[in-house]
């Protein structure tokens, strides 16, 4: 055993020693990451291993930790939104919306129907996104590129629709508080339609390609299975709890931007193995779908996409030249002078990956006291050595895929 | 919503008398507070009791308070969830902020685990009982605490900023 790679006070090396005086065989030790490309992000397990089955594995967390929380105490409320974006940045919308809707619970502000009918649907092309990539990754971990390259087109297509909405395309700073920065344009219309048209068949072919897929099942079929017991007690939420049969959906159980009003349905696995999470995902990717389909058809008329709180929404550039009160407002906003309630707020949204909660604590200052994030991620990656032990090592890679451990949000 | 407030407090009131108490319904959730020794006694109680059920972790973290007095400097914040009622629950405890250490509930909630050691790791509380309590998103040679308020965001000998004309002062930021 090369002490390059273990340091002989760390526990593996014990047991390494007292096993091979067991047996004569050996055991070895595996450094899976932190860069390996395999991990689609920057984790390290150092891994414990008889022949090819892990017997251990420790993982160690924290290479990307940008201190978000840190920087969210020295910032005013709406320049938080950035750092939201890069928690999990598969589906940044949702992180932003969320982030702006803690705020106007705390400032007590009704957003327009409309502005919540096009959060809605911005959240859940995030949420296909989010999805799209974790199940397309998936097949990649497996062995089948072709599905990843296929349907990676349409997370292009839903950039564009961000392009069009706000500018950016991953980390998009969307929103502001009471709604959007500016109306959707047509043209962002025009580019959901045509992704609402050609997405469903080509996602159909992609589930095709792998829902029967004898090599797919033997590669997910119980592997990193976890109870619902236990992925309850790992704090386990999201398409990961689901899979393991446990209906619960941030959605449903605390209603926010107006989902109570659209019918759809919170698909649940039974096993809580990598296949179940595959067809959750799955599966809701076509509740999202069905979703966007409701929100374009009730959308109220008009064109109405912010709340009428001048105090914290920035107003047009045109009339901040123009008239005082929007250069007073335009000041007071920029400054930091707006007074905000002394409070605590927690709320939770239905992320990518399971409830993402923001924990606010202000003092009445420009900034907050403090700000939690909880981090689906960052709980559930505790049960990882679990679910791995006795596999094998590709398969510890299929199931970290499988529960979409996103390193941004993982380190925040 | 099946589970009152009401209904908590009692049952709360009755078994743990005065140390729980401070009882209110902030915006949307009913919050309590607890003195550190009745930590873990009170969220077994919570978990296992067959009305209250509330038996997910949401959150844990924690919150520095250095303008307190000394006995109420740390605070720490747990959420907890009843999915049967769909009731929510938070509870504070503060901690003395010289010795700030409070009792593990790594072995009633096992996500609890790290984000225990990250409260360690930001705030330097000590969990007692914790079955592996070191950093997990810092390095392991750091030695301050980063999230308690004295430990400056940024280096305080940085000449290249200077944020005085954009509405910041050492004070209010």
């Amino acid at each position: 055993m090369s002490e390059l790679l273990l340091p002989p006070e760390h526990r593996y090396a014990k047991i390494i020693k007292e096993k091979l005086n067991e047996d004569g065989s050996e055991l070895s030790v595996l450094n899976l990451g932190p860069t390996h490309p395999a991990t689609h992000g920057i984790f390290q397990n150092i891994l414990l291993m008889d022949g090819e089955r892990i017997l251990e594995a420790e993982p160690t967390i924290g290479y990307i930790h940008r201190a978000f929380e840190k920087i969210a105490e020295n910032r005013p409320f709406y320049q938080i939104t950035p750092l939201t974006d890069r928690m999990n940045y598969c589906s940044s919308p949702i992180n932003n919306m969320g982030w702006w809707m803690t705020l106007e619970k705390l400032l007590n502000i009704e957003v327009p129907k409309r502005a919540q009918y096009l959060r809605v649907i911005v959240m859940e092309l995030a949420r296909i996104t989010d999805h799209l990539i974790c199940n397309s990754i998936l097949g990649v971990d497996t062995g089948a590129y072709t599905g990843f390259l296929y349907v990676f087109q349409f997370r292009e297509k839903i950039y564009e629709i961000y392009e069009e909405i706000c500018g950016a395309r991953l980390t998009t700073n969307m929103g502001r508080i009471g709604g959007f920065e500016r109306d959707w344009s047509p043209a962002a219309f025009e580019k959901l339609d045509t992704f609402l048209k050609d997405f469903p068949a080509a996602w159909k072919e992609f589930e095709n390609l792998f829902e029967r897929n004898r090599i797919f099942l033997d590669r997910t079929v119980n592997v990193g299975a976890i109870s619902a017991e236990q992925a309850m007690a790992y704090g386990f939420t999201g398409p990961n709890l689901r899979a393991a049969g446990v209906d619960y959906d941030v959605r449903v159980a605390h209603p926010y931007s107006s989902y109570e009003d659209f019918d759809f349905i919170v698909p649940v696995g039974k096993s809580g193995d990598t296949y179940d999470r595959f067809c959750v995902r799955n599966a809701e990717i076509w509740e999202s779908l069905s979703i966007i389909r409701q929100a374009l058809d009730k959308m109220p008329a008009g064109n109405e996409y912010h709340a009428q709180v001048p105090d914290y929404y920035l107003p047009p550039k045109e009339d901040v030249y123009n008239s005082m009160e929007s250069l007073i407002y335009h000041f007071k906003i920029v400054m930091g002078e707006v007074p905000v309630p002394v409070a605590e707020i927690y709320h939770p949204v239905e992320g990518g990956n399971g409830e993402i909660g923001f924990y606010l604590v202000t003092d009445g200052s420009r900034t907050p006291y403090r700000l939690h994030f909880r981090r689906p991620c960052f709980i559930y990656y505790q049960a990882y050595p679990e679910m791995i032990k006795g596999a094998l090592l590709s398969d510890a890679i299929v199931i970290l895929s499988s529960l979409n451990v996103i390193a941004g949000e993982l380190d925040a | 919503m099946a589970l009152e407030n009401t209904q908590i407090q009692d049952k709360l009131t009755e078994t743990f008398s005065s140390s729980v108490f401070n009882f209110q319904e902030e915006r949307d959730i009913f919050s309590v507070e607890t003195s550190a020794d009745k930590i873990t006694a009170l969220i077994l109680f919570l978990k296992n009791d067959a009305d209250l059920r509330f038996h997910f972790l949401t959150d844990l973290c924690g919150v520095h308070y250095p303008d307190n007095e000394i006995d109420r400097q740390f605070a720490i914040v747990y959420h907890l969830h009843n999915w049967y009622e769909n009731k929510r629950i938070r509870i504070k405890v503060y901690l003395n902020g010289e010795k700030p250490e409070i009792k593990s509930i790594s072995n009633i909630f096992l996500s609890s685990n790290w984000m225990e050691r990250e409260t360690y790791d930001f705030y330097g509380v000590n969990f007692i009982g914790h079955p592996q309590l070191k950093r997990i998103l810092n390095m392991d040679e750091m030695v301050s605490f980063p999230m308690r308020k004295e430990f400056p965001m940024e280096d305080s000998g940085r000449t290249d900023k200077d944020d005085r004309f954009f509405g910041r002062t050492t004070t209010n930021c």
